[in-house]
């Protein structure tokens, strides 16, 4: 089973601005599935109709089987949502935050305390769970909308740039938690302006583009339609012009940096065999920029 | 069973917002109703005489009672509800499996027990002053009760309207505040012009305070069925508009 299928999904708001233009989506049931869009794409207007918070104008949701406008409750009984800003009371505490997200799911109040203290554990907040929560970091309070997301055992996670505005020792333990709740079997969807991040953590991926669906493939399918990697190479003495090589795409970017393209049939074999016979010595390499990061602005025309 | 504890929740974390701030929504309403028996009650009543066979004490107290009834009501759910807009954690609700029901007797039942609550305490500072002869206790705590819904209804409307803070003090500031002082509360409309005892009609709070006077003293200048008839019919009318504004998500989704 699906656990997320959407057909034609269409959404003109009221001042005429069309955001999605009958988009077709699918999720399979486990994945961790990413759906990249620059801003004003649409993301945030596909998320906010799955969970309920846009009214869609046309086409079909479905979540696991359920029909998003016959059977709302049923498709909300099986989605979590983080959202990108922080939406909780800030005058409560972090543990009635999780509670109270539990009773509005009709979970009864003892079962809602064994279940808030796992997720607070699990989010490592166990300790502020009687800290008011606008005394929190920012990294703790997007724990907190996790913690929150996961009470009532959700099949689908939807996580919307959770990881936006946080350092990246955070970031990391973020990406951990959310792997581990994917090995637990929950689908999670997620949206990110960081590309590695999608590259990282996920399987499938979807890039939307002016309210339509550009790309919706395997991430390691997208990846293998990368030609060229463009690689940055540090020298140990300074050039006064740029090496030529045969089949590489070489610029000079100062006295004693290269730029270097190469292709995937390539390889680096030949090219410092032949550095090295020009009697270049390379003292560091590194990756240009993300690989999705140099496709996604391909993609998006960027 | 489901939605028994999602309205729980919501009353719970209703009643536990206005507490928290007790000093701002408890002791504000005793202080002002202490001061009106004492200024329109004791020192100005005597000179006053009596309205309709009863002092002006009595012929005030429950005016004075519903008028902290209906603020408090009111300011409780637009207060709330748009804060919980404003602050976004309405999406908490949203995403959730609540139907708009539980959503709109959860905020009403709020501003209900804070009404309540505070009429209460309004009730124990009067009997300070005078005691009050309950005729009709059964439609005394009617009034009282459907009072609260009426006017936490009114607040739910409100919130789902209002774009700004600005916009959740104005009803209260030029509307209600206004209706409930030409509502009858500190005088008889019999003691008005012709003209004005027909427009006072039209002010729903005249119905409220002279069902409840009727119900305390047994002194009214109104038709009690009539009253109560138009009462409910309030009620019923801004529950179904509520729960429309809710289906259609005004103010609330896009």
């Amino acid at each position: 089973m699906k656990a997320l299928s959407i057909r034609n999904l269409t959404k003109t708001y009221g001042n005429g601005f069309t955001a999605l233009h009958g988009i077709d989506l699918e999720v399979e049931d486990g994945d961790f599935f990413a759906l990249l869009g620059p801003n004003g794409a649409g993301k945030s207007t596909a998320i906010g109709i799955i969970c309920s918070l846009i009214n869609l104008s046309a086409g079909t949701v479905r979540v696991f089987g359920h029909d998003l406008v016959r059977h709302s409750e049923k498709v909300k009984q099986c989605i979590g949502m983080v959202p990108q800003e922080i939406n909780f009371n800030q005058f409560e505490t972090v543990q009635n935050i999780v509670l109270n997200q539990a009773g509005y799911y009709g979970i009864a109040y003892k079962e809602a305390l064994v279940r808030a203290e796992k997720c607070l554990k699990q989010m490592h907040l166990w300790d502020q769970r009687h800290t008011v929560s606008r005394r929190l970091s920012g990294g703790m309070k997007r724990r907190v909308m996790i913690a929150r997301a996961l009470v009532h055992n959700p099949r689908l996670l939807i996580l919307d740039e959770p990881t936006a505005g946080v350092d990246i020792e955070i970031r990391r333990s973020m990406w951990q938690l959310m792997r581990e709740v994917n090995e637990q079997g929950t689908t999670i969807i997620l949206t990110t302006h960081y590309l590695e991040e999608a590259e990282s953590l996920c399987r499938n991926i979807a890039i939307i583009d002016k309210g339509t669906i550009i790309k919706h493939s395997k991430m390691s399918d997208l990846l293998a339609q990368i030609k060229v990697n463009h690689f940055i190479l540090d020298l140990a003495d300074r050039l006064a012009q740029p090496p030529v090589v045969e089949g590489y795409d070489i610029v000079q970017l100062d006295s004693q940096t290269l730029q270097v393209g190469i292709s995937g049939e390539k390889g680096f074999n030949q090219l410092f065999l032949e550095l090295t016979r020009q009697g270049i010595s390379v003292t560091s390499m590194k990756n240009k920029s993300n690989r999705l990061e140099s496709l996604f602005l391909d993609l998006v025309g960027g | 069973m489901r939605y028994r504890i999602a309205l729980l929740t919501i009353v719970t974390k209703e009643v536990r917002r206005f507490m928290r701030i007790w000093p701002q929504t408890m002791l504000p309403p005793a202080i002002t109703t202490a001061l009106y028996f004492l200024i329109f009650g004791t020192l100005m009543g005597q000179r006053i005489g009596d309205i309709s066979g009863a002092s002006y004490m009595d012929y005030i107290v429950p005016g004075i009672i519903l008028m902290s009834v209906i603020s408090h009501s009111y300011a409780n759910v637009v207060s709330s509800f748009y804060s919980t807009k404003f602050q976004r954690h309405i999406e908490e609700l949203l995403v959730s499996p609540v139907p708009n029901w539980v959503i709109l007797a959860g905020y009403v039942s709020g501003g209900v027990c804070r009404g309540l609550l505070v009429g209460t305490v309004v009730i124990g500072i009067s009997l300070l002053f005078t005691t009050i002869p309950v005729n009709h206790l059964g439609l005394s705590c009617l009034v009282f009760l459907l009072t609260a819904i009426l006017f936490a209804l009114a607040g739910f409307i409100n919130a789902v309207f209002a774009d700004s803070f600005d916009d959740i003090s104005i009803i209260p500031n030029f509307i209600l505040t206004p209706l409930t002082y030409l509502g009858g509360v500190f005088y008889s409309v019999d003691m008005l012009p012709e003209l004005w005892q027909k427009i006072s009609l039209a002010n729903p709070i005249l119905y409220i305070v002279n069902s409840f006077r009727y119900g305390l003293i047994g002194v009214t200048d109104i038709d009690i069925t009539v009253a109560l008839t138009m009462i409910i019919s309030f009620i019923v009318a801004l529950i179904i508009f509520s729960l429309y504004l809710l289906k259609k998500g005004v103010g609330i989704k896009q």
